[in-house]
């Protein structure tokens, strides 16, 4: 699904938080990286259509508000930071409530055979009957990645699905999400911390920095030692390894912090 | 297109959940029998079963014990029992936080005050409308307390961080006024404020326990055409926003219908306590946060616990109805102590 977005603008209040953002995004995986308080989240709710921002978001073409709210589930799914609840609810059902919008008071074939399918596609149906708070933190961010997907989503949104999650998981969980992203043709827009990770994960970056666009691009184009002193005021090493993927090696902050002067 | 893997795994999720509240519901049935049985003059099971298949053939007496005074109270306890379930269940959801009940926000506190209210200034000034007075007041002042709670909630958006807080103050506002309407009151007025908060039973009929049951009845219906998003809402708000649930307006109707059921219940048998707090972590333990299963779950296992408190009532001191919140309190307090410390899956 081809994601546009035109002069987008949104405040909490006064106090403005995106300002004039234009993206454009295909089926591959973007990440959009910045400071803390650079308003990732806040994007990602405004593409998510929980927050109505100004300006305009096209899907396909079409601007987000004249979807149907509806039609909006169906093509935009949003997993939240820090998602992973502790509901006494076995993965089955937590995976099954990604739909939802089609939930009928009793539950259909359709919807059964279309949850084992998501927990197949992640190979997780192991942990079908398995209780939520159970489950390891990484085995959580499955379950939630399930949980998305099984609307067959155009547009995949996630905030931080990293988090807290060890080196080994984080980089599986890339794994999972590129693959999904490329087998399901899927518009995947992930905000992220790490710059390593969405150096090596990410097809497109967006620079996102005081509710601005810096920069977006190739990895390679966007992360420089440049950037990361004047966006994130750090000392930083940059070298491109040989797949041509950029690795960052934070030296120190640009501001000195400690006794005397 | 059926799977059947996928049925298989689900029949067997399913299949449990809907095990256990059928034997709930007939282990409800037994303890109603039980309790009918019980009392000053003890019946048997035969007498009771007869008398309440064929009121008309069997002797007179057993009819007025029966049906007069026995059926109501236990029905009137598994009614009770059952929307004390229900809304704590509800409460639990919506606020997310599982110290939750419909006591937790005050509402009980309110009744009281209403009730006292009206045995403090208004008991002698309408001669026949005493106990109608006093419920009624019980009810008005329950509701009172509810819009105040909901009016705070329409100002800030209605988190449940919100909706906690504004519950506690009114909370603290009806217990001190309370406490204030007792040192006014003479030594005979205290005392009927304190029988009426220790909740009782045998103010029940058949006119409020049919008020009480279609009350319930509507509640259940009304919640359950919820009950997904009830479930979603436990994955986190965000989520549930994510997934297209209107978070505000579904926490707002659960509150409203919650603090309806709940005014009603102790309008009529005053303050029960504990069965809407401890109720839910049970219902939770047997079948999980699926809430097509989880509310129903609930209100049945309330019902079966204020039947058994019932039964019980009757049998602590021979001869005398021990008051009914007393005891719900006092086994409810180590049943849930032993709840927290035996629980090895912690669901918050």
């Amino acid at each position: 699904m081809k994601l546009e977005v035109r002069q987008l603008t949104f405040g909490y209040r006064t106090v403005p938080v995106l300002k004039d953002v234009c993206i454009d995004a295909g089926p591959m995986v973007t990440a959009v990286i910045g400071p803390n308080a650079a308003g990732k989240s806040t994007l990602l709710k405004c593409l998510s259509g929980i927050l109505k921002p100004e300006g305009s978001i096209l899907l396909d073409g079409k601007d987000l508000k004249e979807y149907k709210s509806d039609e909006l589930l169906q093509a935009v799914s949003y997993l939240p930071q820090d998602s992973a609840s502790n509901a006494a609810l076995t993965v089955f059902e937590a995976v099954l409530l990604g739909r939802l919008n089609s939930l009928g008071w009793t539950v259909t074939d359709e919807d059964l055979s279309l949850t084992l399918d998501a927990l197949e596609k992640l190979g997780i149906e192991g942990l079908a009957k398995r209780p939520l708070n159970e489950l390891s933190g990484g085995q959580k961010q499955m379950v939630s990645i399930a949980q998305s997907i099984i609307r067959k989503p155009g547009v995949l949104l996630m905030d931080e699905p990293t988090n807290s999650l060890d080196l080994q998981h984080q980089l599986e969980l890339f794994d999972v999400i590129r693959t999904i992203t490329e087998d399901n043709n899927m518009t995947t827009v992930v905000a992220l911390h790490d710059l390593n990770l969405a150096a090596r994960y990410a097809d497109n970056i967006i620079l996102l920095n005081c509710g601005k666009i810096e920069a977006m691009g190739s990895p390679g184009s966007v992360i420089t030692e440049d950037m990361i002193r004047t966006v994130y005021g750090v000392n930083a090493r940059v070298t491109i390894d040989n797949e041509g993927i950029p690795q960052i090696i934070p030296i120190n902050s640009t501001r000195y912090c400690g006794p005397g002067k | 297109m059926t799977n059947v893997e996928a049925t298989s795994i689900y029949g067997e999720i399913a299949g449990k959940k809907l095990f256990l509240l059928l034997l709930i519901a007939s282990a409800i049935v037994l303890t109603v029998i039980v309790d009918v049985m019980t009392g000053p003059a003890p019946l048997s099971l035969g007498e009771v079963v007869s008398t309440i298949l064929s009121p008309a053939s069997n002797d007179q007496s057993f009819y007025v014990i029966v049906w007069t005074f026995r059926l109501p109270v236990a029905l009137m306890a598994v009614v009770i029992g059952a929307a004390l379930g229900l809304a704590g269940a509800v409460m639990q959801t919506i606020l997310n936080n599982p110290l939750a009940s419909p006591y937790t926000l005050g509402i009980s506190s309110a009744a009281g005050f209403g009730a006292a209210l009206a045995v403090v200034f208004g008991m002698g000034v309408v001669p026949f409308a005493d106990a109608v007075l006093v419920t009624g007041n019980a009810f008005v002042f329950a509701l009172l307390c509810c819009m105040m709670i909901y009016a705070v909630a329409r100002l800030k958006r209605a988190s449940s961080e919100t909706l906690v807080l504004a519950g506690i103050a009114v909370l603290f506002m009806f217990d001190s006024l309370l406490m204030l309407l007792q040192y006014l009151g003479n030594p005979e007025q205290v005392q009927a404020i304190v029988f009426w908060m220790f909740g009782s039973l045998t103010k029940a009929t058949w006119t409020k326990l049919g008020i009480m049951a279609v009350g319930l009845l509507a509640s259940v219906l009304i919640i359950m055409v919820d009950a997904w998003k009830l479930t979603t809402l436990r994955l986190g708000e965000d989520k549930a926003k994510g997934l297209g649930v209107n978070v505000e307006r579904l926490r707002l109707k659960g509150f409203i219908l919650i603090s309806v059921l709940t005014a009603t219940s102790v309008a009529f048998v005053g303050s029960i306590g504990f069965v809407g707090l401890v109720v839910p972590h049970i219902a939770r333990m047997l079948v999980g946060e699926d809430h097509r299963f989880f509310l129903p779950l609930s209100a049945l296992t309330g019902a079966l616990m204020l039947s058994a408190a019932s039964i019980l009532s009757k049998n602590v001191v021979p001869g005398i109805i021990f008051p009914i919140g007393v005891l719900t309190s006092l086994i409810g307090i180590p049943f849930f102590v032993w709840l927290i410390f035996s629980r090895k899956r912690g669901y918050w």
